[in-house]
C-alpha cells in the first residue's frame, strides 16, 4: 500500500518536477543548483516540505556574552540619551536634513562604522549588537535611522563583504569614522524591483585600466551627501567564447564625476537626502571592481539581504516609540467618567500593538542571531523580518493615532509624522510584494528539488528504500487522515505545549499545500500570484509562531520576570496565527476562492480597459 | 603639581526609573532594575577627565564600592576617560548597611594606596541622598575639603574653588591634598562615544575587598521600615478666595 501511494505521487511528481520552476531570475538570490536538491537547515526554506527543520530555531540565539551584553548596554545607553537630548525628528524633517551639529556629534561618537572591524576604525559589532542600535535609531528618528542605514547596512556593506584587503584599507577608515559618506546605487528609472534589468553600463577603456561608466540611478540615499558609491552597472563579460553583459559591481568615488540631482520631496524620511545620480563617461579605475566582473547581481542581493536585519530591528523601536505613547495616553486621558485604557476596544488595540511588537522583534532578533552564529541561509528568514516588521509598524503606529483621537493627526504628537516616516518601509529595500512572491516561489523551488529527488529515488527503488519509505509514509498518513504533525513537544516547555501543537498543525497543514500546489500547476505556479501571495502569507505566519515559541521557551527556562505574560503572548498569537493560516491555506484550492481570482482578474482588466474606476456613479450623473 | 585623580564612582537606580518599594518593606526593588553611574558622580569623573586634558592631571582612578555589576559602572568611568578603576566588592547583605562612614575610610584607605592628591566625588548620591562621603573623607584623611563646588582650577599646590552657597558664591582655595564634591553646574558631563566603549575594556580594573584595606565594614544601622510616601490626596479648585476661606474654615486650618 505505502508503496503503491508512493509510485503514483511520484509519477505525479515527475510531471511536476519536469516543469519545474525555473523561478526568480529577477526575483534574486543564488541560483539553485539542479541537480542535487539544494540542503538547507532554514526553518522557513523547510516548512515548504512539510517539515520542522529546528536546528536554527532552537536555541532561541543567545549568543552575546555576558560581557558583550554589558558592552552593548552602554552603547545604546549613550546612543539613547544623545539622541534623545540633542536629535530633533521635527526640526529634520522640516528642514530636508539631519542638523549639521547631530551628524558632526554621531562621527564623533563613532555611530558611521558600527560593523567595521577595529582595525579599520569600527567598533565591530556583530549583528545582534548592531540589530539593538538599529532599534534605538528607529525608535528616535527614521530620517536618522535611514542615513545611517543607507551609509553602513547597504552603502559600503558590499565594500565589508565583498572588498580586498587593499580596498578595505583605503575606504573603510573614513566611512567608519563618518569623514566620507556612502550610497548603495542600483535602483534605475526603468528598474525597480526588477533589478536585473539595469541599463547603466561600464566599459574597460582600450588601456584595460579603467571602466567607463554611463547611466542614471535613482532615489539613491544620501545621493547628495555621500563620497562613496557602491554602483551596479552591466559589463560585457567573456564567458565560452561568447560576450554577454553582467552585472558588476564599483566602488566609485564621487570626484570620479559622479553627478547627483536636488534632492527629492518626499512624503516621508525628509530629513533623509535622496537623489538621482548621473554618470557620464565616469572613468573608474579596475582596482575598485568589488568581487569579479560580472558577480554584481550576488553581490547587490546579498548586501540587501544582509542589511534587511537592521529594518526589522528598526521597526521594532518605532512600534516601541508608538506603544509607549499610546499607554501614556490611554491611562490618562478620560471620556465617559473613565480613562481610555479601561475600555475593551482600547484594551485590544494596546495587546494587539504588543502581540505585533513581541512577534517582529522576536523574529527579527532570531535573525540577526542566527547570522551570528555561522548560518548563510537566512534570505528568506530576512524577507520574512522585513515584510513583517514594516507592516506591523505601519498599523501599530495607525492604531495609535486612533487611539490619540483628534489629537493624533497634530504634528505635536509626533505620529503623524511616524506615520509618514513608515510609510516607505513597506516599500524601499524590496518592496513586500515582491519579498512576498520571493519567498514562496524560492520555497517552491527547494521543495521542488526535494520532490525531485524522490522521482529520481524511484528510479532506483530497492536502493533507496530509506527515503523511499519515509516519504511515501508521510503522505500514506496524510492521506488516510492518521498523520502525525512535527512534534514540538520536546522542544518547548509544558506551558507551550497548546500553542506548539497549533504550529505543528499549521506546518503540517503548509507542507501539503505545497506539494499539491506543486502537482497541480507545476512551473506554471509562478504566474499564480494570488496563490503565492496566500502562500507567503500562511509562511510569514508560520515562522513568527516559531519564532515567538522558541524565545518563550527561552524566557521561561532562564524564569526572566516576564515570563508568564510572553507564554499569554504567545498564546494569543498562536491561536490567531494558525487560525489565519488555515484559512489561508483553505483558499488555496477552495473553488469558490479560486472563481473570487478569476472575478478579481476580470474586474481589474475592465478598469484598466476604462481608465479607472468601471462603473458608473449611481446618479447617472 | 601633577594631580592624581581618585574618583568615586556609585552605582545606583537609574533617574528614569520609577523606584518601587518590596513587598517586605526592607528596602526598594533593584533585581532587574535599570542602574547607571550616580548623575553627580558621573560630573566628578567629567570634570576629572576634563583636569587631565588641560593636562593638569596625570592619572585618574575610578573607585566604586559594591556587588560585582558595580564593574559596569566603572566600565562608564573608564569609557569617558579615567585610566583605571578599583572595585571594592561588597556583598549584596553588606551593600544594603553599607553608608559613607564605611566608603569614606575606603576611600582614605585607597587614596593612599594610590597616592592619589585629589579625591572627587559627587556631591551626594540620588539613592539615599546623604551628603556626607566627601566630608567624612576629607575628616579620615585630615585632608581640606571643597564641596559643593560648580567651579575647580588648579593653581600651583592648591585649588581655586567656587561654591555655591545661599544668596552668591564662595571663591574658595584649598591647598592640596584636598577632597571636592561636585555639584549639578559643575560641567556637563560628554557622551561616551562607542570607540572609548570598546577600548573601555581593556582599560586595568583591580579588584579589593574592604578586607584587603583593613576596614571594617559591619553595619552601624539597622533598616527598619521602607515605605512609598503617601499618595497625594486629590485638591479641588475654588472659584474665589472667599469660597477659599470658607472651604479653610470647614477644615478648621484657619
Amino acid at each position: 500500500m505505502i508503496r503503491i501511494a508512493a509510485v503514483s505521487v511520484a509519477r505525479r511528481l515527475a510531471l511536476a518536477e519536469a516543469r519545474l520552476l525555473h523561478t526568480t531570475a529577477n526575483l534574486a538570490c543564488a541560483k539553485v543548483e539542479r541537480r542535487a536538491p539544494v540542503e538547507s537547515n532554514s526553518f522557513v526554506m523547510n516548512i515548504f516540505k512539510g517539515d520542522a527543520n529546528l536546528t536554527q530555531v532552537f536555541p532561541y540565539p543567545d549568543n552575546l556574552s555576558e560581557e558583550q551584553v554589558e558592552t552593548l548596554g552602554m552603547l545604546t545607553d549613550t546612543c539613547q540619551s544623545f539622541l534623545k537630548e540633542k536629535n530633533d525628528p521635527m526640526r529634520n524633517d522640516r528642514e530636508g536634513k539631519i542638523s549639521d551639529e547631530v551628524m558632526d556629534h554621531l562621527r564623533e561618537m563613532g555611530a558611521f562604522g558600527l560593523q567595521v572591524p577595529e582595525q579599520y576604525g569600527g567598533i565591530h559589532t556583530n549583528n545582534q549588537q548592531y540589530g539593538r542600535l538599529c532599534e534605538t535609531l528607529g525608535y528616535t528618528d527614521l530620517s536618522l535611522s535611514v542615513t545611517l542605514g543607507a551609509h553602513q547596512s547597504i552603502g559600503f556593506k558590499a565594500l565589508l563583504l565583498y572588498g580586498n584587503d587593499e580596498q578595505k584599507a583605503k575606504y573603510l577608515p573614513d566611512l567608519a569614522s563618518g569623514k566620507t559618506i556612502a550610497a548603495y546605487c542600483l535602483t534605475e528609472p526603468g528598474s525597480g524591483s526588477d533589478a536585473m534589468s539595469i541599463s547603466s553600463r561600464a566599459v574597460l577603456s582600450p588601456d584595460k585600466k579603467h571602466y567607463i561608466l554611463n547611466g542614471e540611478k535613482i532615489w539613491i540615499s544620501n545621493g547628495q551627501t555621500a563620497e562613496i558609491f557602491s554602483v551596479f552597472a552591466k559589463t560585457p563579460i567573456e564567458k565560452d567564447g561568447q560576450t554577454q553583459d553582467r552585472i558588476t559591481c564599483f566602488l566609485v568615488e564621487r570626484s570620479m564625476g559622479v553627478q547627483n540631482g536636488p534632492p527629492e520631496k518626499k512624503m516621508g524620511i525628509k530629513g533623509s537626502n535622496t537623489t538621482t545620480l548621473r554618470f557620464e563617461n565616469v572613468k573608474i579605475p579596475v582596482e575598485n571592481v568589488i568581487g569579479k566582473p560580472g558577480e554584481g547581481f550576488k553581490i547587490a542581493v546579498q548586501v540587501l539581504n544582509n542589511g534587511r536585519f537592521g529594518l526589522g530591528s528598526a521597526m521594532c523601536g518605532t512600534m516601541r516609540y508608538c506603544i509607549e505613547k499610546s499607554t501614556e495616553h490611554a491611562t490618562q486621558r478620560k471620556q465617559f467618567g473613565n480613562t481610555l485604557a479601561s475600555y475593551e476596544n482600547i484594551q485590544e488595540k494596546l495587546a494587539r500593538m504588543q502581540m505585533l511588537h513581541y512577534i517582529t522583534e522576536s523574529v527579527a532578533y532570531a535573525l540577526s542571531g542566527n547570522m551570528d552564529r555561522g548560518y548563510v541561509d537566512y534570505h528568506l528568514e530576512a524577507a520574512v523580518s522585513k515584510v513583517l516588521g514594516s507592516e506591523a509598524a505601519w498599523w501599530v503606529c495607525d492604531e495609535a493615532i486612533q487611539i490619540h483621537g483628534g489629537m493624533g493627526f497634530m504634528q505635536e504628537v509626533h505620529l503623524e509624522r511616524v506615520l509618514r516616516d513608515l510609510r516607505i518601509f513597506r516599500i524601499f529595500e524590496g518592496a513586500n510584494d515582491i519579498l512576498r512572491l520571493f519567498i514562496a516561489l524560492q520555497g517552491l523551488q527547494f521543495a521542488g528539488g526535494h520532490l525531485k529527488e524522490l522521482q529520481r529515488a524511484m528510479a532506483n527503488p530497492t536502493a533507496n528504500l530509506g527515503l523511499i519509505f519515509a516519504e511515501g509514509s508521510k503522505r500514506v498518513k496524510r492521506a488516510v487522515g492518521i498523520s502525525s504533525p512535527p512534534t514540538l513537544d520536546a522542544y518547548v516547555p509544558a506551558r507551550l505545549q497548546m500553542p506548539a501543537a497549533l504550529l505543528a498543525r499549521s506546518i503540517e497543514q503548509f507542507g501539503a499545500s505545497c506539494e499539491s500546489l506543486l502537482i497541480k500547476y507545476g512551473k506554471n505556479i509562478i504566474g499564480e500570484q494570488f496563490l503565492l501571495i496566500r502562500l507567503a502569507n500562511s509562511v510569514i505566519d508560520i515562522h513568527s509562531m516559531m519564532c515567538v515559541l522558541a524565545r518563550c521557551t527561552r524566557t521561561l527556562q532562564k524564569n526572566l520576570p516576564t515570563a508568564e505574560q510572553e507564554a499569554v503572548l504567545v498564546d494569543l498569537i498562536c491561536s490567531e496565527a494558525s487560525e489565519r493560516v488555515a484559512r489561508n491555506l483553505g483558499q488555496l484550492r477552495s473553488a469558490e476562492k479560486l472563481a473570487n481570482y478569476k472575478r478579481m482578474q476580470k474586474t481589474a482588466q475592465a478598469m484598466c480597459q476604462t481608465g479607472g474606476v468601471c462603473t458608473q456613479n449611481p446618479l447617472g450623473v | 603639581m601633577s594631580l592624581r585623580i581618585l574618583v568615586g564612582c556609585k552605582r545606583v537606580i537609574d533617574y528614569a526609573v520609577k523606584v518601587r518599594v518590596k513587598p517586605d518593606h526592607s528596602g526598594v526593588v533593584t533585581q532587574g532594575v535599570k542602574h547607571s553611574l550616580n548623575p553627580f558622580d558621573e560630573i566628578a569623573v567629567e570634570e576629572a577627565v576634563r583636569l587631565k586634558e588641560k593636562k593638569h592631571a596625570s592619572e585618574i582612578i575610578a573607585v566604586s564600592c559594591g556587588p560585582a555589576a558595580c564593574q559596569e559602572t566603572l566600565r562608564t568611568a573608564l569609557a569617558m576617560g579615567a585610566d583605571k578603576a578599583i572595585h571594592v566588592e561588597v556583598s549584596e547583605a553588606e551593600y544594603a548597611t553599607l553608608q559613607p562612614v564605611h566608603v569614606s575610610k575606603i576611600l582614605a584607605k585607597l587614596a593612599e594606596r594610590t597616592q592619589a592628591n585629589l579625591i572627587l566625588v559627587g556631591k551626594q548620591a540620588i539613592d539615599d541622598d546623604l551628603n556626607q562621603t566627601a566630608q567624612m573623607t576629607a575628616g579620615v584623611l585630615d585632608w581640606p575639603q571643597g564641596t559643593f563646588v560648580s567651579q575647580v582650577e588648579p593653581e600651583g599646590d592648591s585649588l581655586k574653588i567656587v561654591r555655591e552657597v545661599d544668596g552668591g558664591l564662595e571663591h574658595i582655595k584649598v591647598k592640596l591634598p584636598a577632597v571636592v564634591s561636585a555639584d549639578l553646574r559643575l560641567n556637563e558631563p560628554r557622551y561616551a562615544t562607542l570607540p572609548n566603549i570598546m577600548k573601555a575594556k581593556k582599560k586595568p580594573m583591580e579588584k579589593l575587598s574592604a578586607k584587603d584595606l583593613g576596614v571594617d565594614i559591619a553595619a552601624r544601622i539597622k533598616v527598619v521600615n521602607v515605605a512609598e510616601p503617601p499618595v497625594r490626596e486629590a485638591g479641588a479648585k475654588v472659584e474665589n478666595v472667599d469660597e477659599l476661606l470658607g472651604k479653610l474654615k470647614d477644615l478648621g486650618r484657619i
